[in-house]
């Protein structure tokens, strides 16, 4: 869409950048310009005016806002921007916007989900790889020049015909079902309604899918109802050879409980890409091997981000254009 | 159960048909010596006895109808000509490179592996080794675990697996199994084979440099034959290009190892999973300090599940040659078309009369071809 002049930025359409000051818009340069060419973009941190004064001027005419990794949106903030009808957010969790409030004030939420659903699937499904295959923990071994000293290596278990639960059938988990399918893998699941066009065994509660799988896979948002979902019992109901691999939120775990279940081998292995507090882990978890720590970066390709600010160009234009936008967060 | 005195012949203590194993199998490591245990067999254990291998073989000839080998373990054609009632050779892995094949099909030796039983757990780790190579799982797992995320921030980036051209050398059972897989995660599948085949839905290049030029991965699933040594070397190795990703799960001398270490130290190409390697248990001191190569001890097939598959197989393929059963994983010899065309340097024992025991030597040139049924010819000069 090549203007033969650029517009003038106050008559393009207004898009409100919310983000704390240590975040920053995709630094990409060519996505800058996209927007930049587009739209208005309104950013508080860039002016000399003070925050509220600056906000409270625009505020009549802010229609969309885009909001920056976990930059929070709360009931009140909102109630600052009258005429706000859709946020578009550059992650997939969205626990830190006040979901219940954006919806009853009738205002959209768009996600990540999209772009990084596959990138998110991959790696849970590596560290399931590595925590059943015991790669990382092989690699050691080589490094360690342990090979040549005739100790052999504890055996890994087979992932054909493992039980797989995944908490949360949304589009990641979709991804996930998809790559364990071609391994041999049964799928079940749990999610807050059963999925009529899903034929995978439904279970009403994160228990009893653990009681009734090997490996459980975690890929639901962080809410009320999901804070500590995994907790011992759960754990227990897995059962000692029970394979826990979490790529939502670290909250949705009961994380003491967690480490004291592997610490203690009541458990058959982890594979971590969330944490109750980072960048802290604990420290227990260090030394064992059938525990594979990612540093939340599941999302983390060249690719994705590509993918993300394609994803938050299309949705401004489709929004301006009343045209359908995607990756919408529902309630259901 | 009491091996025989080591200096006599003598026919089996108890009706058993002796199996002869030369080298213990990792199994027996990881389970005990009575893991292929059967009552309808029992073991001369070659490593057990002080005698040197040869004088062994001497002393046992006449009681030996099969052994058990394991990939570690050579077959030759020495070793099997001092054995002359031997029947069956039956090695605990996929691949038969360590087995002198012609030997034995010359001899009427039958050879039993352990079929397509680990074909599932050769393509998992495959793809979980393409995965961490790309996502860097091991080296993020070690950042983090060496308390790095909280003191010095975000790991670097991984690249997205979906959507990849991968590249499979050997599209057999693993190398299929291999692809399935990938599918699922969106990648484009192209392999090159000893032949096109014709009822597969992926792209066909006549050769690996092609393969690898129009490739971000490449994943050797192919059998180690003469043909295939050193088949990865330097010139694939430019055309799979700096982004490019290696992983070889078959057999170390497919690649040339040299050739990949330099690649890999000067970021020729972007990394490699090894399972395998041209000298295990020795691994390039190199590689021990990269992070973008994730190595493993030669233990791609090694799961629960499959060493007891195994072990139903290797006790089964015995029970079945004593019983006069067919084999339950026999290896066709047939197909031996590394040789087709071929002139070799051989040795032609014969006797100048039908029945005579004496026989003769000759040396001369044997040139090998293969029959439209599938049989060989030798034509000697």
């Amino acid at each position: 869409m090549a203007d033969k002049e650029p517009q003038q930025p106050e008559e393009l359409p207004i898009v409100l950048v919310h983000r704390l000051p240590s975040f920053k818009i995709p630094s990409d340069p060519s996505f800058r310009d996209q927007l930049r060419s587009q739209f208005h973009m309104l950013d508080p941190h860039e002016s000399p005016e003070p925050y509220d004064s600056f906000l409270a001027r625009h505020a009549p005419f802010i229609r969309v806002l885009m909001t920056i990794g976990p930059s929070p949106i709360s009931a009140e903030f909102l109630e600052r921007l009258p005429v706000l009808e859709l946020i578009v957010a550059t992650s997939a969790g969205l626990n830190h916007i006040d979901l219940p409030a954006c919806w009853s004030r009738g205002i959209v939420v768009t996600n990540a989900s999209l772009a990084f659903a596959e990138d998110v699937a991959d790696c849970a499904v590596g560290l399931l790889i590595d925590v059943l295959r015991r790669i990382s923990a092989a690699d050691r071994f080589v490094r360690g020049r342990l090979w040549p000293v005739k100790e052999n290596y504890p055996l890994g278990f087979k992932l054909g015909g493992k039980r797989v639960g995944i908490v949360g059938l949304g589009s990641i988990g979709s991804e996930v079902a998809k790559r364990l399918l071609a391994f041999g893998c049964t799928i079940a699941y749990t999610s807050r309604n059963k999925k009529q066009s899903v034929s995978f065994p439904f279970y009403a509660n994160v228990r009893d899918l653990a009681a009734n799988s090997d490996v459980l896979v975690l890929c639901c948002a962080l809410t009320k109802e999901t804070y500590h979902m995994i907790n011992k019992d759960v754990m227990v109901a897995l059962g000692k050879d029970g394979v826990i691999i979490n790529v939502g939120r670290g909250s949705l775990i009961n994380e003491k409980e967690l480490v004291q279940c592997l610490v203690g081998g009541d458990m058959g292995g982890a594979g971590l890409d969330v944490y109750e507090n980072e960048p802290n882990v604990p420290k227990e978890l260090f030394g064992l091997d059938n525990v594979v720590l990612s540093p939340h970066c599941a999302v983390m390709t060249p690719e994705s981000f590509e993918a993300l600010d394609q994803l938050i160009v299309i949705n401004l234009k489709a929004f301006f254009s009343n045209k359908p936008l995607v990756s919408v967060v529902s309630k259901e | 159960m009491a091996v025989a005195a080591e200096n006599q012949s003598q026919p089996p203590q108890n009706d058993l048909p002796y199996v002869l194993i030369l080298k213990p199998p990792a199994a027996f490591s990881i389970f005990g010596d009575h893991f292929f245990h059967s009552p309808k067999f029992q073991f001369l254990k070659a490593f057990e006895s002080p005698l040197p291998l040869s004088q062994f073989l001497l002393t046992h000839a006449q009681s030996v109808q099969a052994i058990l080998t394991s990939a570690s373990g050579s077959v030759t054609a020495d070793t099997i000509r001092l054995l002359p009632h031997l029947g069956l050779v039956v090695t605990t892995s996929q691949g038969i490179n360590h087995i002198d094949c012609s030997e034995c099909r010359r001899r009427g030796i039958a050879v039993a592996g352990a079929g397509t039983i680990f074909s599932t757990d050769c393509a998992d780790s495959a793809v979980g080794l393409l995965l961490d190579v790309l996502r860097k799982v091991s080296a993020a797992n070690r950042y983090v675990k060496q308390g790095l995320w909280s003191s010095q921030g975000n790991y670097p980036l991984g690249n997205k697996l979906g959507g990849k051209q991968v590249g499979i050398v050997g599209l057999g059972s693993i190398g299929t199994e291999v692809a399935k897989r990938l599918e699922a995660f969106s990648c484009s599948i192209s392999y090159n084979s000893r032949s096109k085949k014709p009822s597969v839905p992926y792209t066909f290049y006549p050769n690996v440099v092609e393969l690898a030029v129009h490739c971000d991965a490449l994943i050797i699933c192919c059998a180690l034959t003469d043909e295939t040594h050193h088949l990865i070397g330097k010139e694939v190795l430019s055309a799979l290009g700096k982004d490019g990703v290696i992983i070889n799960i078959a057999r170390g001398p497919i690649i040339d190892e040299k050739e990949l270490v330099q690649c890999l130290i000067k970021r020729e190409i972007r990394g490699a999973g090894l399972d395998v390697f041209e000298h295990e248990p020795d691994v390039p001191v190199e590689l021990l300090a990269l992070d973008n190569v994730v190595m493993s001890p030669h233990n791609a097939v090694c799961t629960t599940e499959s060493l007891e598959e195994l072990r139903k197989t290797v006790v089964g393929n015995f029970e079945a040659f004593f019983s006069n059963e067919p084999l339950l994983t026999p290896v066709p010899l047939d197909d031996l078309p590394h040789l087709s065309g071929h002139i070799l340097q051989g040795e032609v024992r014969y006797s100048m009369l039908q029945g005579e025991e004496e026989m003769m030597t000759k040396s001369c040139l044997l040139m090998v071809v293969k029959n439209p049924d599938r049989s060989f010819c030798l034509f000697a000069s």
